[in-house]
């Protein structure tokens, strides 16, 4: 009997921890999480930057097809993402040494630094497309 | 044989094996990055745009080909050290291995390409 008891509980179905359906994500780990998404994306920019310079050191036929590109409407959507991107991960990286110092780890101060993070790369953003 | 104890010589080096060399690089790059990185920016923004002549006459200015060498070397390498602590949380065994060479090739190929590419325009 205890056998036939002990194979049901290992057929019960139980909610994985912490449970994704009712799992609130805090904005401490949202601003986390974005540090390693955005670091990552910048490959992407970084792919296409280092592309554009080969073509422009290579042929005019080369370079108009690379900064065709670059300067479409979707080249356009990308840089100015990467541009956020860099912007958010230079922004959390100033945070890092911050946390490495041993400060700002309360909870309180850490969600400020995290909407710091989040609002000022939107600010830096378009003050860097309004100089260039 | 060396006079040091079992102790000395793991003193340090945890569980990475190269202790905190991986940790204080990603510090290091990032606080050169973070100095040079916002000038890159608006430089290469301006830059971008223009017809090949001008971009040539842009890249070709030493100030602006020896930032962007800067920005593509550390950038790069900063990114390869990144994207290896990623791998190293999610993947595991020959996976973890393949990928961290696979981004370790990748980033130096495209600084190798990136500081040829700079040179001809340049010199």
């Amino acid at each position: 009997m205890a056998e036939t008891d002990l194979a049901r509980t290992e057929q019960v179905e139980r909610p994985l921890s912490p449970h994704l359906q009712i799992y609130r994500p805090q904005l401490t780990s949202i601003t986390s999480i974005l540090t390693r998404i955005t670091g990552n994306a910048l490959i992407v920019a970084a792919l296409l930057i280092v592309w554009w310079l080969l073509a422009a050191s290579t042929s005019d036929a080369y370079f108009a097809m690379a900064n065709a590109v670059l300067t479409s409407w979707f080249g356009d959507l990308v840089m100015t993402l990467s541009l956020w991107a860099i912007w958010y991960h230079y922004l959390a990286g100033l945070r890092h040494f911050y946390f490495d110092a041993g400060k700002g780890l309360d909870i309180p101060t850490a969600e400020k630094l995290g909407w710091g993070c989040i609002i000022g790369s939107v600010v830096l953003t378009v003050i860097t497309l309004f100089l260039v | 044989m060396r006079y040091l104890t079992a102790r000395k010589r793991a003193e340090g080096k945890g569980a990475a094996g190269t202790g905190t060399e991986h940790f204080w690089y990603m510090k290091m790059s990032g606080v050169g990055l973070a100095i040079i990185t916002p000038v890159f920016l608006v430089a290469f923004g301006r830059a971008l745009g223009g017809d090949r002549a001008e971009v040539l006459d842009a890249f070709s200015h030493p100030a602006m080909a020896i930032l962007t060498g800067l920005v593509i070397f550390f950038g790069l390498r900063h990114y390869a050290g990144g994207a290896q602590t990623m791998i190293e949380d999610y993947a595991h065994g020959m996976t973890r291995r393949a990928l961290i060479i696979g981004v370790t090739v990748l980033s130096y190929g495209m600084i190798a390409t990136g500081l040829f590419a700079l040179a001809k325009i340049a010199l």
